[in-house]
């Protein structure tokens, strides 16, 4: 360090006033670091430039931060297998293979994120840099839940990433609904954090340390005979956790929240959340509370049950696709928390593992839905997906790929991750929790499916009859001459249906389409409900480079896991 | 564990499938000749790998041949282990006829590329099931197949299609979820013995349960199975599924997949759980026994040929069930054997049905009728095939329930003679039905405005995908002898394995008549010797079992089986 630059440095100048600062190992928070710095850098360039630049410049750029994000990740993480752990800014920062794996999520979501957004605000026309840099924001404060040996520094965490997902839940002033998302979480989430505060207070009362290590020490080396105000604030603080991952009965605010919000960034949330979450959630059970298992194991046992089983059972009856995918993250974050119950570091692999695969299932679900939702992100009944592959064959596949590896289908991450939370399960002999599990996930199924089979169930006759539901005006028109006349989609229907019927009869003529099935296809063309005009589903260069990489990793890691398996086990070798 | 051979037969009967689906995704959707012509391409290759395994295939060996293991996922102890015996040999050789036949019999249907992608990666998904050697690799297969089937049932089915498609998988799928955690309960369990966390066939064959332990893990994996083949009170998603299903669905659905359901049973629920087989086997015959009357006297009471197909089908598997579970050796060779014949005349009928139904535009039995006037080869055909199932002496069918009833009467007696019942309704409603579509008076034809509408007879090509199985029909009727004298041998040594099993644990239910049909021939008692699951307690010393080669052990030439014993 040169002469001048710690004559500069805080600490120095701070020490003068007898505040003693510890080092800061800056190598250590690189990755935040690089996020925050890219957030400042983002803002600049916006606060500098004389007119609005395109979405795309901000979202290159947040890709480009993330990547630089990710390689510093990277490098911690062969630090960390090389050099062994290491806790850094006196002891309140971590980094071990778990928390660079935690940094390595992180990275990935952002990059994502920035492609799934970058299309979705082209669309809907917002235009600035907030978005992005708030995304980074709340990344940022993701890992440094994953990375924080400190309850402070957790709180914090939590803070940074929460707040905001608040403001992005209402980023889209246009609608009533993202404002009331945003409402909803931000009460319900000061609410949780306030919670969580308090816990950290009795913990603190309780054990006289806000550190992880030294309170799990002295947990170790002390007997605590009336552990009320322990067990007390063990609670509070898994409360917090709960309102955070969306653990039933924290759960109030999932599917609002999820609804209201603008597409990808309940897509991103939902990642960037329960990474953070869980992250932190892992560390504190396993290497604070560890010899609290017998009273966190049972708490757990019966969150998790309860989350299965609600989201699973709840989403079945949902109509609206962004409500029912709440639920389903809800389904999700109880198969997480298997691997949480567990309490062995097999169970944490099998978290982180989840966790990954979730990440880029939820992502990519959510680009899909924010492209098929249509301009002004209204459309989420599951009647827009009629038909859909006759119409966009490779959105509705990679939608269905998403769909099936979150219902656990064979050969894709989704059933390695469902495996992996069950092997922890019964390793630690949950024999019901794990059974109750798997049940979910075939109830699951049932919603998936739904989905899928209106995309692909549907005849190629079907997609003629067009209806626009409700749209904003000149949105939902074809384009064209024939759009321009009022009123929105009559016209090009009736056209279309005779298209259609023209076409039954060639295929009838060829002999191609038996009598019988050209009855059900002409039947089924009467009760058509509202299909989505094929000009709202645009798709932009960015969505699809998002869903080649979400579709590439679960279809690719699906079949051939070993890589990422052994990444989550090396991440917990030294946990 | 290397591979025995220089060339991975095995392996390449997974890949070479999978691979014609990669190929076919790659083909753009226009040129429909070109995408018909590769995916039959792949599928008559992976015949002729079949084929060449069944020649590389040593008879009278019990033990899995041309074992293949790779480590595939390392950290949570999966391997590629493929390997083949007596028991899936024909299974595999079935699925490899049936495949090309199902892409020609399955007609003409809007978006081809589609269709034929998933019917080959449902046959990657098949023969994968049935080679595999590590059980979750088995599942792995076994789970993928539910993909394909939905979609093929969903995208090309009839009008109910996508009940039946969720019906079908929400039902397999829930069933195989208690599978999965039987699954990782059992190699836990072993990894508490022993150690080593695998999911090898071979290795888990060896843990030692208790007896509840052995029944809890047995009622988890046949929830899977009985729901896949169906089991009678677990059916109900088959007929649906089986009516709705487009033509060349109905044919894998019935012919093959249903095979996975009793194969996962003689293969895993024999291999790994005597004692739970021994203990829950009479409730298995009478659910089998059950399938067969209901299946039959639901069959007798329907309208819809297609439907009655689909009963028929229920029935013909509760005998398969029954066979697996009467634990002697005819019983347990002609539910293997039976459940290849079943898969070719019930592949055979779809066929048929289809036909019709391209011709007429409906199931309905009262809507046909006079059709073997117009078309006499075709009612010789149904002829033919219906007989066949029905189990006329000659035919193929004829052979396997013979085997069945015959073993099932050594043990339990009056469980062959209520499955009697099934074989007396299969004649009533296939000969009635057999009656109404070819020579009774269809219905409406007296309205003399309505000229007869013509019929036309089998074409060339449809004769061309109908006469293989005809053909194999009769031979397995005539002589079954080389076939079965390659189940034989492993269904010996798994009968001996389940005896051995049912002695080893606590609960004093040795059933006689066990032992009693254990050990018939010199050659399946050396048979033993190999890895068959360390089925060999009995018969010889514990150092032979120890080394658990998977090459085979030879054998003394003493046939096993004379023909139909």
């Amino acid at each position: 360090m040169s002469p001048l630059a710690a004559l500069l440095s805080p600490a120095h100048l701070l020490a003068a006033n007898g505040l003693v600062l510890p080092h800061v190992n800056y190598t250590a928070i690189m990755p935040e670091l690089i996020l925050l710095g890219g957030m400042l850098l983002l803002l600049g360039i916006s606060a500098v430039s004389p007119r609005h630049l395109p979405t795309q410049v901000y979202a290159t750029a947040t890709a480009g931060i993330g990547i630089a994000s990710l390689i510093a990740s990277l490098v911690l993480w062969h630090d960390v297998q090389k050099g062994g752990p290491f806790s850094a800014v006196a002891r309140a920062v971590d980094i071990d293979g778990f928390a660079t794996l935690v940094l390595v999520l992180c990275s990935c979501v952002v990059i994502l994120g920035a492609f799934f957004a970058a299309g979705f605000l082209e669309r809907e026309q917002v235009q600035g840099v907030e978005y992005y840099a708030l995304a980074l924001i709340s990344a940022s404060g993701a890992m440094l839940m994953g990375s924080a040996n400190d309850l402070i520094l957790v709180f914090l965490g939590l803070e940074i990433l929460s707040i905001p997902l608040y403001v992005m839940a209402g980023l889209d002033q246009r609608r009533a609904a993202s404002g009331e998302a945003a409402m909803k979480y931000f009460l319900l989430g000061a609410f949780s954090s306030a919670v969580f505060v308090y816990g950290i207070a009795l913990t603190y009362g309780a054990t006289g340390s806000t550190n992880l290590a030294s309170i799990g020490s002295f947990l170790a080396q002390n007997v605590v005979v009336s552990n009320g105000v322990l067990l007390g604030g063990l609670a509070l603080l898994l409360v917090g956790f709960g309102f955070k991952v969306a653990a039933v009965p924290f759960h109030m605010w999932t599917p609002d929240v999820y609804a209201g919000s603008p597409t990808p960034a309940v897509g991103f949330m939902a990642a960037v959340a329960k990474i953070g979450a869980f992250g932190a959630l892992l560390r504190v059970l396993f290497s604070t509370f560890p010899t609290l298992r017998t009273s966190w194991q049972p708490i757990l046992w019966a969150l998790a049950i309860l989350t299965l089983l609600l989201g699973a059972l709840v989403a079945v009856v949902q109509r609206d696709v962004k409500r029912m995918l709440a639920y389903s993250s809800i389904n999700h974050a109880g198969f997480i928390l298997l691997g949480v119950q567990a309490g062995t570091s097999r169970g944490a692999e099998a978290s982180l593992y989840y966790l990954f695969v979730y990440s880029v299932l939820v992502l990519g679900t959510f680009g899909v839905v924010a492209v098929v939702g249509g301009r002004g992100d209204e459309g989420h009944g599951i009647e827009r997906y009629r038909g859909l592959a006759h119409r966009r064959p490779l959105l509705a596949g990679s939608m269905a790929v998403l769909l099936l590896a979150q219902a656990g289908a064979p050969f894709t991450t989704g059933f390695f991750s469902k495996l992996y939370v069950i092997e922890a399960s019964i390793a630690a002999h949950s024999y019901a929790l794990a059974t109750v599990a798997m049940l979910s996930a075939a109830i699951a199924t049932f919603f998936y499916l739904r989905l899928v089979f209106a995309m692909f169930g549907e005849r190629a006759g079907r997609q003629a009859s067009v209806a626009v539901p409700v749209a904003p005006a000149g949105a939902g028109a074809p384009g064209g001459a024939a759009g321009q006349f009022p009123p929105v989609g009559t016209l090009p229907a009736g056209p279309a249906v005779a298209s259609a019927a023209g076409v039954l009869t060639l295929e009838r003529a060829a002999g191609l389409v038996d009598p019988g099935r050209a009855e059900a296809a002409a039947v089924a063309d009467d009760d058509a409900g509202p299909v989505v005009a094929d000009a709202d589903l645009q798709v932009s260069p960015w969505v699809w480079v998002g869903l080649a990489l979400c579709v590439g990793t679960t279809v690719v890691l699906g079949i051939w896991p070993s890589p990422l398996v052994d990444f989550a086990r090396h991440a917990t070798l030294l946990f | 564990m290397g591979s025995a051979h220089a060339f991975p037969f095995l392996t390449t009967l997974v890949l070479v499938p999978a691979g014609t689906a990669l190929v076919l995704l790659l083909l753009p959707r226009q040129l429909t000749r070109l995408v018909r012509a590769v995916a039959l391409a792949g599928s008559i290759g992976t015949l002729g790998i079949a084929v060449a395994t069944l020649d590389q295939f040593r008879s009278g060996f019990a033990g899995y041949q041309m074992t293949s293991v790779h480590p595939f996922v390392a950290a949570l102890g999966i391997s590629w282990s493929l390997g083949i015996d007596g028991i899936s040999l024909f299974l595999v050789l079935m699925t490899a006829v049936l495949f090309p036949l199902a892409l020609l019999g399955a007609g003409e249907q809007t978006n081809t590329k589609a269709f034929v992608v998933w019917v080959s990666l449902l046959e990657a998904g098949c023969m994968g099931s049935f080679l595999s050697l590590d059980v979750l690799l088995f599942f792995l297969f076994f789970e993928a197949t539910l993909v394909p089937v939905y979609f093929l049932i969903g995208g090309w089915g009839h009008e109910r299609r996508g009940y039946a498609a969720t019906k079908f998988f929400v039902y397999t799928f829930v069933a195989s979820a208690v599978m999965l955690v039987g699954i990782v309960a059992l190699v836990f369990l072993h990894q508490s013995q022993t150690g080593t966390l695998t999911f090898s066939v071979q290795a888990l064959a060896r843990t030692h349960l208790t007896g509840a332990e052995s029944v809890a893990l047995f009622l988890a994996f046949t929830a899977a199975f009985a729901v896949k083949a169906p089991v009678f009170p677990f059916h109900t998603w088959s007929p649906d599924a089986y009516a709705e299903a487009p033509a060349g669905g109905s044919i894998l659905l019935a012919g093959i997949m249903a095979k996975l359901g009793t194969y996962g049973i003689i293969r895993f629920d024999l291999g790994l759980f005597p004692h739970g087989v021994v203990v829950l086997a009479p409730l298995l015959l009478t659910l089998g026994v059950a399938g067969i009357i209901y299946g039959g006297v639901v069959a007798a009471v329907q309208r819809d040929l297609k439907r009655l197909v689909a009963y028929s089908s229920l029935a013909h598997m509760g005998f398969i069930v029954l066979g697996a579970f009467a634990l002697t050796g005819e019983a347990l060779s002609g539910a293997v054997l039976q459940m290849v014949n079943h898969g070719l005349y019930t592949a055979a009928l779809f066929l048929l049905v289809a036909m019709i139904y391209r011709r007429r535009g409906t199931f309905e039995i009262r809507r046909l009728g006079g059709l073997q006037r117009k078309a006499p080869v075709m009612a010789a055909a149904f002829m033919l095939v219906m007989l066949a199932s029905i189990g006329v002496p000659g035919l193929n069918g004829f052979v396997g329930e013979f085997l069945i009833l015959a073993g099932t009467f050594i043990g339990h007696r009056w469980w062959a003679v209520a499955a009697m019942v099934g074989v007396v309704l299969a004649a009533v409603y296939l000969l009635w039905a057999y009656q109404q579509v070819f020579h009774g008076r269809r219905e409406g034809d007296e309205r003399p405005e309505q000229p007869e509408r013509p019929f036309k007879e089998l074409t060339v090509r449809e004769g061309l995908v109908l006469a293989p199985l005809l053909a194999l029909i009769v031979f397995l009727g005539v002589y079954p002898k080389p076939v079965l004298n390659r189940i034989t041998p492993t269904v010996d040594a798994l009968i001996a394995h389940v005896a051995a099993g049912s002695h080893t644990d606590t609960a004093p239910l040795g059933r006689p008549v066990l032992s009693s049909a254990v050990v018939r021939t010199p050659g399946s008692a050396i048979g033993l010797a190999t890895d068959v699951q360390g089925g060999a307690r009995v018969a010889v010393t514990p150092a032979v079992l120890d080394t658990h080669a998977s090459a085979p052990t030879p054998v003394s030439p003493a046939p096993a089986g004379k023909g139909i014993r």
